[in-house]
């Protein structure tokens, strides 16, 4: 069991590329810690250089007390799970989760009980004396995982596991991911592009784009409070609604359509163009006592069952609103709609940052 | 419609096809009954009444019997056999090596590397002999085994590299990262994991390379000269020739048994073969 640390971690290539950038991040021990970001964000690089197979272009990285950037991945005590699963196709099930024991000199027993142990966990038992070759997607991934755990690392590692399951199976491998990281308390690195995974799995999501950390913070802090732009678009389905408006002294923020009130902390930009941002659940149908209402016509209605998503366009822009099932909508039907004063999110027009 | 379309499976597919096969094996063919028809046979004229100059009606060991008793072809084959397989030997190691450091290790100069070991290849042997002759003498080599086992690889490394090559290219390099982090060192993890998963293209550049080093000619027609240290291309064409004297029989039969090694390696591994020209592995 270990914490990683990482600090002012840059990778860049030989190309000139910066792929990641002045990187900081204290990984608790026992935590599951999610990198996501659309790619080419870093992550996966980032990953990398934790498990020592990308070298680093300067920064420190500890795994526990120990600083590991010069230590080959071999001496590191970790174990990684690759996103093609990168079983060994020459050797059984078996041999594959035993290497490892055998590369470090375990005793015979002592790796068949491991591996035993692992596949039990697994629930693949009966797969031990077949190839690679011969088991499904979602049988080679518990395969790779069960590779990963017989070795009983300090740190597991996990570069987009799910990404090449069909969704379903992926929803499933997710569940129990979660529950096997519970089990067995060790510290986690999970990347994926996916911000549901990211939601799902963590205990706490660190956000990157172009290289750099945008927040790191817990799924609901990350969805609630988000730090910026990026974040808060990039975090929730469907996607937050951004619209630009100008704040006039009065305190109430407009743009073509749109009027609204806004919070105090805002009120002193009077005469700025801010962001405004607002998750699709942030929107209701409007009753009469509702004073920031605005009027509009649905582009597109979704029925999805436990919920809808109304498309139309408010303030120039495609906006999506999310509303109660039992809500009688057709396309282009007139209605109006109003927003939630206390889950409204406004970002600088410049630099994106949370207001 | 179904009578059309059989009509024309056979037009387009069987008719072709079976051109091909008469095309290709016919020489083969024709090297089979030479070697089984007896002289008054094979030197009597076409027009001559009951001349069958597709089959035989006398089949005859003769040939095999001369070929055996007057020409040390047994040697010869030993001698090639020896050869080759010293030769694809060296070859492959060095191709393997070589070919594994091309396709996954990134150095100053690594692409430039790749493409002159390909320009030696290309460098007709027929130019290479000399240089070549004048270092076996220096070496003292001539006419002993070791001036071919030694000079064949330097057609067959770099053909085995580059075979190797784009084959350890078709292999997943999460294959080796992940064995370097379950506790192989690099040269662990390429010699543990990397090989056994290329033993398609391993075997493919062996066949190869053995195929190229049975036939190889000019090399064995100007090292070796004493008839005892001859290959089987070499001996059958120079001592069984004589002056304008073509010994059709013997000729014919001593490329059949030289053929006959080849093919046979060929086909225990035809499999792997395919597998190994047409490449990728799945994980």
């Amino acid at each position: 069991m270990a914490t990683v640390t990482i600090r002012d971690l840059n990778k860049k290539y030989e190309n000139g590329f910066h792929a990641v950038k002045d990187v900081n991040l204290e990984i608790r021990d026992k935590e599951f810690v999610v990198l996501v970001g659309p790619s080419g964000c870093g992550k996966t690089t980032t990953l990398r250089m934790v498990a020592g197979l990308e070298e680093i272009t300067s920064g420190e990285i500890r795994i526990g007390e120990q600083v590991v950037n010069e230590l080959p991945p071999m001496d590191r005590n970790i174990a990684m799970v690759f996103q093609n699963y990168a079983l060994y196709p020459h050797k059984t099930v078996f041999d594959n989760m035993a290497f490892g024991l055998q590369m470090r000199g375990y005793a015979k027993a002592d790796i068949d009980k491991r591996v035993r142990e692992a596949a039990d966990m697994l629930g693949i038992q009966v797969l031990l004396e077949r190839k690679p070759r011969q088991l499904s997607g979602g049988q080679r991934q518990r395969v790779a995982v069960g590779r990963a755990i017989v070795r009983h690392p300090q740190v597991f590692l996990f570069d987009e596991p799910l990404s090449n399951l069909d969704a379903q199976l992926r929803v499933q491998m997710r569940v129990e991911l979660k529950r096997l990281h519970k089990r067995l308390e060790t510290t986690a690195i999970y990347v994926t592009h996916d911000q549901v995974e990211a939601m799902t799995l963590g205990d706490r999501v660190v956000v990157m784009k172009d290289g750099r950390v945008q927040q790191v913070g817990e799924p609901l802090e990350l969805y609630g409070r988000p730090a910026n732009k990026f974040v808060a678009s990039f975090i929730g389905s469907p996607a937050m609604n951004f619209v630009e408006v100008s704040i006039g002294g009065d305190g109430v923020a407009q743009t073509e359509g749109l009027r609204l009130r806004v919070p105090e902390r805002i009120r002193s930009r009077s005469g700025q163009r801010v962001t405004l941002g607002v998750r699709p659940e942030a929107l209701r149908i409007a009753n009469g006592s509702d004073q920031d209402s605005f009027t509009t016509t649905v582009d597109v209605v979704e029925p999805l069952g436990n919920e809808i998503l109304l498309n139309f366009r408010a303030g120039g822009v495609p906006m999506v609103a999310r509303v109660d099932p039992g809500v009688r909508v057709k396309m282009n039907d007139s209605i109006q709609l109003a927003f939630d004063p206390q889950r409204l999110h406004f970002f600088d027009a410049q630099s994106e940052a949370a207001l | 419609m179904l009578i059309e379309r059989k009509w024309k499976k056979w037009l387009y597919f069987y008719l072709p096809m079976a051109a091909f096969i008469v095309f290709t094996l016919f020489p083969f063919y024709w090297m089979a009954i030479t070697a089984f028809r007896p002289d008054n046979e094979l030197y009597a004229t076409w027009r001559q009444p009951n001349a069958a100059p597709l089959w035989t009606l006398h089949p005859t060991l003769e040939h095999f019997v001369g070929l055996m008793k007057t020409t040390a072809f047994p040697t010869w084959l030993w001698n090639t056999m020896a050869i080759a397989m010293v030769a694809t030997g060296i070859s492959l190691v060095c191709g393997m090596f070589a070919g594994y450091a091309l396709a996954r290790l990134k150095f100053r100069g690594s692409e430039f590397l790749g493409t002159a070991i390909f320009i030696t290849y290309l460098v007709p042997q027929t130019l290479l002999f000399i240089p070549l002759a004048d270092i076996v003498r220096d070496l003292q080599l001539g006419n002993t085994p070791w001036a071919l086992m030694l000079t064949y690889p330097t057609f067959l490394i770099p053909f085995c590299t580059w075979l190797l090559m784009g084959y350890f290219k078709t292999i997943p390099k999460e294959l080796e990262e992940c064995a370097r982090i379950d506790g192989a060192t690099r040269f662990g993890a390429m010699v543990r994991i990397i090989f056994p998963v290329a033993i398609p293209g391993i075997l493919s550049a062996g066949i190869f390379a053995f195929t190229l080093s049975w036939n190889e000619f000019i090399y064995a027609l100007i090292f070796m000269s004493s008839a005892d240290q001859k290959t089987v291309p070499v001996g059958v064409v120079s001592e069984l020739i004589r002056g304008d004297i073509f010994f059709w029989g013997q000729l014919m039969m001593g490329a059949l048994l030289g053929s006959v090694p080849v093919a046979i390696v060929y086909s225990f591994f035809v499999e792997y073969y395919v597998t190994g020209l047409t490449g990728s592995v799945k994980g």
